[in-house]
């Protein structure tokens, strides 16, 4: 490891002592149900609930508020939770990957200054000074990656590169040349970029880089390992989703040990998936989160999907923001292939895009190396089989394009026999994660 | 005239080409001729047996995928040139050719001919010159 460094917080507000925190998040979830007001889909909740502002004394009375699911956001696409008029918003963002049906949020000005400050909290948390440069090689556009990095890392007064995606060889190249010490991607192309970076010859001592911080898909330990030996960096988690700000919602200090929730801006609940009561603290179950800040699009206890235990003993670092642990897999079905979102449902329609009908499949992930590879399992259906090979290869290049087509990311489709795929009982067994996303 | 063949699916990994084969076997059936089309990840195996119809049941009984199709036999002249001028022939009635494989039994260069359109086909070769085998008689040159 090449660096050690000082402990420090961006703002004050990272170390409220949690009588005072929980005191400002009361006061502020009153707030936030007095907004959502504003919003159909709230209002009518509320009201049918008996539920004001003047009903929250504490943060307790969260229990009696609704849940908020993504699909809720599909049935108001595009932009029908707003709680604000359409002229205070500064900008939107759409979720990562889905090309087929975007989910779009949006920031008013506050919304974006109070995004940049929470990126800004966990860049600072894991040793970014205003003296450093940072690469960013996540992409610019609707993801909230990209833009959510950049204007977090200007905040602290830090110098950003904003090489976004792609071109890995230049990637480096700008990396040495400009000197950059910080690295943010996902942590899967950081890996990528280290071994390129090692093909061209650069040791990990010559590599530039110290330090790093990578997110927008779950990883390991193991990964972890490995991309502090490639590129020779300490290497820092961090989580957040479009629906709730981007990055920020929560990222490691340097002891490292889970990732801080900014709780002044949200309320984090970990609940049982099936029943949905809480769960103790240590328990792995589904993250919800609700917004005490947003002025654009509140929600109220949105489900997360994300599978991670919350941890609030005290932490040497001296944040008293719970800790959440590594995202240890979905509660749905969601694949996240090289950073994209990708749904079996999606499959299913490019399917039926390809061929009329959909058939049985199964898509099975790894990670052989850097990068995330997907393969679609389709099987052939006895009635689309033909004798030329011409018209097979067309069928399975045809299924290629509408897959492309829909997730937005490149897939091997193989063609198997007829019933060669395993039929569950029960739900049908869409996917198979090889990835190893336990430790 | 046409010869009916059997064209099996086969995904690329070892084992697949002798399920087909040994359902074949089990059940008496005996394989005259075959060919093999291949990409990286399936293949395509094509069959002419003495029985289609209890070989096409047998397979699916054990849930192979089993497609029909018809094919043309025909008696090359075992010369140099032989084939050319049979070609000569598809091109003349402006038949294109799917794909070939020979048919390796008897005293013949016999070869069966994939084509575009083999009814219209069977029509128009033997008036370009093409030797056409009808299936009776291709069975025929089989018996032992």
């Amino acid at each position: 490891m090449k660096l050690l460094f000082e402990n420090r917080l961006f703002e004050p507000a990272e170390a409220l002592p949690r009588d005072t925190l929980r005191a400002l998040q009361a006061e502020r979830l009153a707030a936030t149900v007095d907004r959502v007001l504003k919003v159909p889909l709230y209002r009518d909740a509320l009201r049918s609930g008996g539920v004001s502002s003047r009903s929250i004394r504490s943060v307790d009375d969260l229990r009696r508020l609704p849940f908020t699911a993504k699909e809720d956001l599909r049935q108001h696409y595009p932009l029908g939770l707003l709680a604000v008029p359409r002229a205070e918003v500064a900008r939107i963002h759409g979720s990562s990957g889905t090309t087929g049906r975007p989910t779009f949020v949006a920031y008013t000005r506050r919304d974006l200054d109070t995004w940049a400050s929470l990126v800004a909290r966990f860049l600072t948390a894991g040793g970014l000074m205003p003296e450093h440069t940072v690469h960013v090689a996540f992409g610019y556009g609707l993801f909230t990656g990209g833009f959510g990095l950049h204007y977090g890392i200007e905040k602290v007064g830090a110098a950003v590169v904003p090489a976004a995606g792609g071109n890995t060889p230049r990637q480096v190249q700008l990396i040495q040349d400009l000197g950059a010490q910080v690295l943010v991607c996902t942590p899967s192309y950081a890996l990528h970029i280290g071994e390129v970076a090692r093909a061209q010859g650069l040791s990990p001592e010559e590599i530039t880089l110290r330090f790093g911080h990578f997110g927008a898909e779950p990883w390991t330990e193991e990964l972890r390992d490995e991309i502090e030996r490639t590129l020779g960096i300490m290497a820092f988690n961090n989580y957040g989703l479009s629906e709730i700000i981007g990055p920020g919602v929560s990222g490691e200090c340097l002891h490292r040990n889970g990732m801080h929730v900014a709780e002044d801006h949200f309320l984090v609940e970990c609940v049982d998936p099936e029943t949905l009561e809480p769960l103790k603290d240590g328990e792995v179950g589904e993250l919800v989160f609700t917004t005490l800040t947003k002025e654009a699009m509140p929600l109220l206890r949105y489900r997360t999907r994300d599978l991670a235990s919350l941890d609030r003993s005290p932490c040497p670092c001296g944040r008293t923001g719970a800790r959440m642990s590594r995202v240890r897999g979905r509660s749905d079905d969601m694949l996240i292939v090289r950073g994209v979102n990708v749904f079996p449902s999606q499959i299913e329609e490019a399917l039926l895009r390809a061929e009329g009908t959909a058939p049985h499949y199964l898509i099975e992930v790894s990670r052989p190396g850097a990068l995330d590879e997907a393969v679609v399992k389709v099987e052939v259906r006895p009635g689309d089989f033909r004798d030329e090979m011409r018209q097979m290869v067309e069928l399975r290049d045809r299924i290629d394009r509408e897959i492309h087509a829909v997730t937005g990311i490149r897939m091997t489709v193989e063609l198997v026999a007829p019933n060669t795929l395993e039929r569950s009982t029960g739900k049908a067994k869409r996917v198979l994660d090889h990835r190893k996303l336990s430790g | 005239m046409k010869i009916r063949q059997l064209s099996l699916f086969l995904e690329n990994r070892p084992g697949q080409l002798r399920i087909p084969c040994k359902i074949l076997g089990e059940a008496g059936i005996d394989v005259l001729t075959m060919s093999l089309a291949d990409t990286q990840q399936f293949g395509i195996l094509r069959l002419v047996v003495k029985d289609w119809e209890k070989a096409k049941a047998a397979l699916e009984a054990q849930g192979v995928v089993v497609n029909v199709t018809e094919v043309l036999a025909v008696d090359v002249p075992d010369r140099p040139g032989g084939l050319a001028q049979v070609l000569e022939g598809f091109e003349k009635a402006n038949l294109g050719v799917e794909y070939m494989y020979p048919f390796a039994r008897g005293p013949y260069a016999t070869l069966l001919f994939r084509v575009e359109d083999p009814d219209r086909a069977e029509r128009i070769l033997a008036e370009h010159g093409v030797p056409l085998v009808p299936a009776a008689e291709l069975l025929a040159r089989t018996a032992r």
